[in-house]
């Protein structure tokens, strides 16, 4: 029998395209953007149904934008909410009825929302959350920060942290791919530093805006989509809460880890759309090694730039792209020979340094040095890392910061 | 849906609780004029219930769901409390999330499932207690309003947390001492019914359950009225005999004092919602 191509469209007319086409085949143009317009031109071509909105600096844009594509009829349902808490429900039940979700929030937003966030994960929700990190109260800020990334960590949603506008881009469409594999099926935090990407223009590839990812197929959930298209299922008829038995706290408890082994289950998922979970940088003989996420990874690449051809000290950098899986195997090979660990951080507390002593402890005998370390909308020049790392070797500082 | 959905394999139907074989045999499925009176002769959508003996609430549950014009295609929303011991009872898509955020969740999934069914009529019905809607949960249930989402919230108050144990709620009435209250409620009960038509609903009714026709008849009307024009509120008193310290065979009375009282059959319509009211009467559906 002769094989037939078959041309599929989704709602808004757009080609489907399958999910390998459209982030590394399909021919790409350069454009200049914030992060907050490639928030945009993800969603145009990912075939969602459903986005919730509520105003917070500095994620309102992306929300505007979103609801631009609701009236051009990209997105299928689009409203704005009552608050963070509201939205996040209402995003949850977009989800419950079998939609393609997403939605945007920052900083005290965040917290505003926090209850939601074990909900969605427990009901198996492939919600997407861009979250562009901003400070949290009190005091007051509306800087960038992104200690509310550690709020996030044990929610039992995957979190992914974008460096660039580009990455958030081909983040958002690989997301909703691995999010809603139906042996993973758990919401994905996306997260950018907010400004530095939302705010900031950079060149960005884009592929045509005409062809689209295939459209979310909610009956491959492993939860019944609450549509009544389909029998009611034993989660929804005999829920373990119900039952004050031995059983019932066993069948919580295994609910419980099927959920963080589901995040687990994405690492190949991941691994193939992200191309790595970690991203090395520099000089592979680099005793000198940072490890960061997002903007403080752009950061540590400059400075490993001027280390190197300035200052000629080996360095080199890993970038941790996925936060939950935690790329802990990688990490450890990664650093293997490395004879200093810097973690620059947006954040007062550390929480990535926190996550790497806890994966190298008794695999890896390496001193991690939590620094430097900037808060409250302060900024991270390269000057100021490299200034750090000096002054840790016992170096002369000539670079003024 | 299709109602294939309740049909059990034939090479499996001997393996199959009872209780599922009637759901299939026995109840009432695509006939909008199903109500309370089938009650006895078919298979009930709740099987069983966890609360107490006597509870109102059971009783206006059954009434409830027994009144749904269009059970097959309906998705209950409900919220933490007593309501929640109910809902794994039930043969429908039921769905319970947070405490208080069941307006929210409800406008997410009637939104979505008019946008995936645009030829299909979804009914989206929240139940939930006092505490939930009016408490906790205030916030989000006038918001809902507010936006006319086309969904019936029907409040189960029983003027008290009831399923922690008794503590004041604010539907509770003036003066009552309950846990939280040691020197009785200090303020008025909140008149959720009046907030709900200030707030944008298109049917409003106040009532207890001690009627089940009248009940069927409301519910009825708010579902219709839900799913062309907007908004509808249906407060129901459904006393919790335990914590008033009432007995088992108590609640009936309780209820029929009460509809002389503060829970008279109060009922508020927009011309919207009398228009379509009227031609279901006509079309013979109410």
């Amino acid at each position: 029998m002769q094989k037939t191509e078959q041309v599929q469209y989704n709602r808004a007319g757009q080609r489907v395209v399958s999910p390998d086409y459209l982030l590394f085949e399909a021919p790409r143009e350069k454009q200049f953007m914030t992060g907050s317009e490639v928030v945009k031109e993800a969603v145009k071509r990912a075939s969602v149904d459903a986005s919730v909105s509520y105003p917070i600096t500095p994620q309102s844009e992306a929300a505007h934008l979103i609801g631009e594509l609701w009236v051009e009829g990209y997105v299928g349902v689009y409203f704005r909410g009552e608050s963070e808490f509201g939205v996040m429900s209402e995003i949850a039940g977009c989800a419950m009825a079998g939609a393609r979700s997403i939605t945007t929030t920052s900083g005290p937003g965040t917290l505003r929302a926090m209850e939601n966030f074990p909900m969605w994960a427990g009901s198996r929700l492939p919600i997407q959350l861009v979250l562009m990190a901003r400070g949290v109260n009190s005091p007051l800020t509306i800087q960038p920060d992104n200690l509310e990334v550690s709020f996030l960590l044990d929610t039992g949603c995957m979190i992914w942290h974008a460096e660039t506008a580009q990455e958030l881009f081909d983040m958002i469409l690989a997301g909703f791919v691995v999010a809603e594999q139906p042996d993973v099926h758990v919401p994905l935090i996306t997260v950018i530093d907010g400004f530095f990407i939302s705010h900031t223009r950079e060149a960005v590839m884009l592929p045509p805006d005409d062809i689209a990812l295939p459209p979310y197929n909610p009956y491959k959930s492993p939860m019944v989509p609450l549509d009544m298209e389909m029998a009611p299922g034993r989660f929804l008829r005999d829920p373990y809460v119900m039952k004050s038995n031995y059983i019932s706290y066993a069948a919580h408890t295994s609910w419980q880890f099927e959920v963080r082994a589901a995040i687990e289950r994405s690492r190949p998922y991941a691994k193939h759309y992200l191309r790595g979970l970690i991203e090395e940088f520099g000089d592979p003989e680099g005793e000198i090694v940072f490890v960061a996420s997002g903007t403080a990874a752009a950061q540590a690449k400059e400075a490993t730039q001027m280390l190197i051809h300035e200052e000629g000290v080996k360095a080199r950098v890993v970038r941790i792209k996925t936060i939950r899986p935690f790329p802990a195997q990688e990490l450890i090979e990664a650093l293997r020979g490395a004879k200093y660990v810097f973690v620059p951080e947006f954040n007062v507390i550390g929480w990535l340094e926190r996550e790497i002593r806890r994966v190298l402890y008794g695999n890896l005998d390496v001193p991690v040095i939590g620094s430097p370390r900037v808060a409250g909308g302060m900024t991270m020049p390269p000057e100021f890392i490299v200034k750090e790392v000096l002054q840790y070797l016992g170096k002369e500082v000539k670079h003024v910061v | 849906m299709s109602f294939k959905i309740f049909k059990i394999n034939e090479d499996l139907k001997e393996f199959m609780p009872p209780e599922i074989v009637d759901l299939e045999e026995k109840a009432t499925w695509g006939n909008p004029k199903r109500g309370v009176m089938d009650l006895p002769y078919s298979k009930e959508l709740i099987e069983e219930h966890s609360l107490c003996a006597g509870c109102p609430e059971s009783a206006a549950f059954r009434y409830i769901l027994a009144s749904l014009p269009n059970p097959e295609d309906t998705i209950i929303v409900n919220s933490t409390g007593c309501t929640s011991l109910v809902f794994p009872h039930i043969a429908l898509h039921t769905v319970h999330s947070l405490f208080g955020n069941q307006n929210a969740i409800a406008s997410g999934i009637k939104r979505t499932l008019e946008w995936r069914f645009p030829d299909k009529v979804k009914d989206v019905i929240v139940l939930a207690g006092d505490g939930a809607t009016v408490d906790i949960g205030l916030d989000m249930t006038l918001q809902s309003f507010f936006r006319q989402e086309k969904i019936t919230t029907i409040c189960f108050d029983n003027e008290v947390y009831a399923n922690t144990g008794g503590q004041e709620s604010g539907m509770t009435v003036k003066g009552h001492v309950f846990k939280m209250a040691p020197k009785g409620k200090q303020w008025d009960k909140v008149p959720m019914w009046q907030l709900a038509i200030d707030s944008g609903c298109h049917y409003v009714v106040r009532m207890t359950v001690s009627s089940p026709k009248k009940v069927e008849k409301v519910i009825k009307q708010a579902i219709y009225v839900a799913r062309e024009v907007g908004p509808t509120y249906i407060h129901l008193y459904t006393p919790c005999i335990l914590e008033i310290g009432l007995n088992s065979d108590d609640g009936l009375e309780e209820m029929r004092r009460t509809d002389k009282e503060r829970f008279k059959f109060f009922e508020y319509m927009t011309d919207e919602a009398k228009e379509v009211i009227q031609r279901k009467k006509e079309e013979g559906l109410i």
